[in-house]
């Protein structure tokens, strides 16, 4: 890194000065925020602390909500109950389709419905190890106690959640717990949390609380006097590229699981505006956390566009094995009982198969390293209900997974009743994005940034159930009341469209717009992004050593050149244009993915997911450094040069480091 | 283990292109090669498009997104059938297994008067979402909740609550309808919201203003033919639509 001891990206100014204090010469310590007091407080005696704006006022406010997801849908509809002009984009045809539709098992909460001794501290507890100690303990705290509170206003809402033969609310486990706190609705939990949201800001958008821009693509957030004060959004019917000011910008745009071209993740879900608003300043916190699902459907051919996901929820009644001799090519009802090797049940006698999803997933790529993987690739191991058919009979097991069941019986023209899923980690889910302090504000005055797009609250490694709870507790209950704080007391200027910096960004957008429908080349932007995936999936990937993340630092600039010289786009920029969305967003995780790879490699331990070769226990686990790395690693981007790594320190008062074991 | 098939089919796509609202579209033929069965129907249209972004030729827009059938953006009508020939699946879900070599496969939009075309294949469903802004929720403002076990629901009637709930917003339903009826659509919610306990101090508003909203919308009655419950990928049933008839009249005159 070329030393340049000059002020960061952010403008030095009183927020600034509060959130980032300079370390050394090179680097700063980012503040939290994080208020005092007993942890149990916290949250309550913020919320009390921050300043309030009268109802009648709230009106005079406006706030850009971009993304449809639980996060963005609950924040729109949230902030336009309280009063506040919302204008809310998306990038589908209607906001129903955001990705959090697919989620599949289930939300937490520290109900204790089952009586099994759950609490919001033993929540807390679990996030925070599931976690491998790289989350904030203020934040997970919240999260845990907002829990209940979703789950209360979801059931108000309408939400279907699976009930009992007495009528309550039933219960589920997931990996990483040894209680049953799962909340959900069949395997379309995901499905019916996102239409409660979307019913709600539907509600809104009929009272004209909520201004609705669906097919919409954020190209540019706009900084204004150092504040964030508006986007600019490509309409992707027309191509007109359209701005749009207001007093804050929340950005609950998702994660960024394509950068490796084949995940679980939409088709259009992208990085773009979390990575625009790095480039103007918001720092990008643990890039190289993602999350490798143990549960998905393997990859079965050249064409593959996407990867499916078999819900974790599986694993409370699937076992998971492989033969035990390394090329047992017998199909697996052949294979008799004492030649089946029930790996995690054997590693892991406490947690069996519900071990957090990280060491499931190594677990299986070690299999198949061995030998021992099955299926006609032999990168694949068997998910087997056999024993809970026998068990709790078909209609039962229908009942809990049967649309899961039928997905994976359409996609292989298997079925899982009769044989072993075959299964495979996928990458899934990213804990990395942007850094944002207690109130979800980034490093952008005014910048707040929600759910999947933000860094906070899963460490190294999320637990199952845990992203469709964050992104509730983020858009239900905590913006509204920090925005409220960040409006009372930022004294805004009004500002219009034709500000400057508008102008700037509308500039800025158009010109990339252009220069990537001109490049003349011979490649789509399909290919050179799957190429990028490949190498992001062998070199930073599930594991991740030294010497291959500098392979992948030699080879991502090259993919640049290739990509900014030899693509080719059909169409124009003025109508639907498929081809350049698509090239819009492969040119920015053609630069993230740089620095997701550098984050790697400057993380010289191995926590959660990020699992470093040359760091392990003897017995093949994530060995932390806590002395070197007990913090959070967040990116400044610097036009021309490396981007610097600045570190938010971590302080564990109420659990005490350990090592994670779930033997 | 997959049941042994060609490695390969060939096929020749007849597909509806419209190069834009006002356009007047036309068919035409594409020879697809070398597909392999186990790839998806949008992965084939994937491959397509991408020898034709080689040729440059614009590839066939088509609206998509999960390709887990969860999102219900995929849209199209193939050899007539919306989401094509298999019963209770999306387009996304569908397999090149279903195809033999040597196939004509006929692809076109969803055509119905409240879904115009905008490119291709893809259809504005946006009446969609103005039938839900009628009142598709319960006017739950956040923090208002009482805990969640406070009202117990018999499980009967939240599975089907749940049932309704599945619908996916894809507007098959009205694609095959000859009415272009969004009734099981808007039955669907209706239905779900009438069936539990805190849907129930809206329902006679909610009833009658989505179905003024559908309606005014352009979408036409019912005619009690069935298909919607046929091509619906989430087999949502045809009683949802009497009891949106039930719940009508009891708006209408209790």
């Amino acid at each position: 890194m070329s030393p340049t001891p000059a002020a960061p990206a952010t403008p030095d100014r009183s927020h600034a000065a509060k959130q980032l204090q300079w370390l050394d010469d090179e680097t700063l310590c980012l503040i939290p925020q994080s208020p005092g007091g007993r942890l149990e407080d916290k949250w309550d005696r913020h919320k009390f602390q921050l300043k309030l704006i009268s109802p009648a006022n709230k009106t005079k406010f406006s706030v850009i909500v971009v993304g449809t997801g639980l996060a963005g849908a609950a924040a729109a509809a949230s902030l336009a109950e309280l009063g506040y002009k919302v204008k809310s984009f998306c990038i589908n045809d209607s906001a129903r389709r955001a990705h959090s539709i697919a989620a599949q098992g289930g939300i937490n909460a520290a109900k204790n419905y089952s009586n099994d001794r759950d609490s919001v501290f033993r929540l807390f507890f679990d996030t925070i190890k599931g976690g491998d100690f790289r989350a904030r303990e203020a934040n997970v705290y919240r999260l845990a106690q907002l829990s209940n509170d979703i789950i209360d206003h979801c059931v108000a809402q309408g939400v279907p959640f699976a009930r009992d033969y007495g009528g309550f609310l039933d219960n589920r486990s997931f990996g990483g717990a040894l209680v049953s706190r799962t909340f959900y609705a069949k395997g379309q939990t995901g499905q019916q949390l996102l239409l409660g949201a979307y019913g709600a800001m539907m509600r809104q958008v009929a009272r004209g609380g909520i201004e609705y821009y669906p097919r919409r693509e954020m190209l540019e957030l706009v900084v204004a006097d150092g504040m964030a004060r508006g986007i600019i959004t490509r309409n992707l019917l027309t191509g007109e590229l359209e701005s749009h000011a207001a007093d804050v910008v929340v950005l609950a745009t998702g994660g960024y699981s394509n950068v490796f071209f084949l995940s679980t993740n939409a088709m259009a879900s992208n990085a773009t505006a979390v990575w625009r608003a790095h480039k103007k300043g918001a720092f990008f916190a643990n890039p190289c956390f993602t999350q490798i699902h143990p549960t998905c459907i393997p990859v079965h051919g050249e064409h593959q566009s996407k990867l499916t996901l078999m819900s974790e929820s599986l694993r409370n009644d699937g076992r998971v094995w492989v033969p035990k001799t390394a090329g047992d090519k017998r199909t697996p009802r052949e294979i008799p009982e004492s030649e089946r090797d029930y790996y995690l049940e054997r590693i892991y006698p406490t947690f069996g198969n519900l071990v957090p999803r990280d060491v499931a997933s190594r677990q299986a790529k070690r299999r198949v390293d061995e030998g021992r993987g099955v299926g006609p690739t032999g990168i694949a191991v068997y998910l087997d209900f056999a024993d809970s058919v026998k068990r709790l009979g078909r209609k039962t097991i229908e009942e809990r997974y049967g649309n899961l069941f039928e997905m994976y019986r359409k996609i292989t023209a298997e079925d899982p009743y009769q044989e072993p899923m075959r299964i495979y980690p996928a990458v899934h889910y990213t804990m990395g994005g942007l850094w944002v302090d207690y109130n979800l504000m980034s490093t952008v005055p005014g910048l707040y940034v929600l759910g999947e797009a933000n860094f906070s609250d899963h460490g190294a490694n999320r637990l199952g159930a845990s992203a469709l709870m964050q992104g509730l507790a983020d858009g239900y209950f905590i913006i509204s009341a920090t925005v409220e704080h960040h409006l009372a007391s930022a004294a805004l200027k009004p500002i219009t469209v034709d500000h400057d910096a508008f102008r700037e960004a509308r500039a800025a957008a158009s010109a990339k717009t252009l220069r990537l429908l001109n490049i003349g080349g011979s490649r789509t932007a399909d290919e050179i992004h799957r190429e990028l995936g490949q190498v992001m999936w062998e070199y930073c990937g599930m594991s991740r050593n030294a010497e291959g993340l500098g392979k992948a630092l030699a080879a991502i600039p090259k993919l640049r050149e290739a990509f900014w010289h030899d693509l080719h786009i059909t169409g124009s920029g003025e109508s639907l244009n498929g081809e350049l969305e698509k090239a819009g967003r492969v040119a920015d995780f053609l630069e993230l993915s740089e620095l997701m790879v550098l984050d790697a490699l400057s993380r010289e331990e191995s926590c959660g997911s990020h699992f470093r070769e040359e760091f392990q226990t003897g017995e093949n686990e994530a060995l932390r450094n806590d002395d070197r790395f007990c913090h959070v690693a967040a990116w400044e981007y610097r036009e021309g040069l490396r981007a610097r790594r600045h570190i938010e320190p971590l302080s564990f008062q109420y659990v005490p480091l350990m090592a994670r074991s779930y033997k | 283990m997959t049941s042994a098939g060609p490695a390969s089919i060939n096929i020749k796509l007849k597909v509806w292109r419209q190069s834009d609202a006002k356009a007047k579209g036309a068919f035409h033929e594409y020879p697809v090669t070398g597909v392999d069965p186990n790839s998806s129907f949008l992965e084939m249209l994937d491959t397509l498009n991408d020898s034709l972004v080689h040729q440059n030729i614009e590839p066939i827009a088509f609206d998509h997104d999960c390709r887990e059938g969860i999102c219900g953006a995929c849209s199209m009508v193939i050899n007539g059938n919306p989401h094509g020939p298999e019963t209770g699946s999306t387009t996304c879900q569908l397999h090149m297994r279903l195809f033999k070599d040597g196939d004509t496969i006929v692809v076109e939009p969803f055509r119905a008067r409240p879904f115009p075309v905008i490119k291709d294949l893809v259809i504005d469903r946006s009446a969609l979402d103005r039938i839900i802004m009628a009142g598709g929720y319960i006017s739950a403002d956040t923090g208002n909740a009482p805990d969640a076990h406070c009202i117990p629901v018999h499980k009967r009637d939240a599975d089907i609550a749940f049932s309704a709930a599945a619908c996916i917003g894809c507007g098959a339903c009205v694609a095959t309808c000859k009415n272009a009826s969004a009734q099981l659509f808007l039955a669907a919610k209706v239905s779900q919201m009438a069936m539990l306990p805190q849907g129930r101090v809206e329902r006679s508003e909610r009833v009658r203003k989505m179905v003024a909203t559908m309606e005014a919308e352009g979408f036409g009655s019912c005619s009690n033919t069935g298909a919607c419950e046929v091509v619906c990928p989430k087999s949502i049933s045809l009683a949802h639509i009497a009891r949106l008839h039930r719940e009508l009249l009891r708006a209408l005159f209790l």
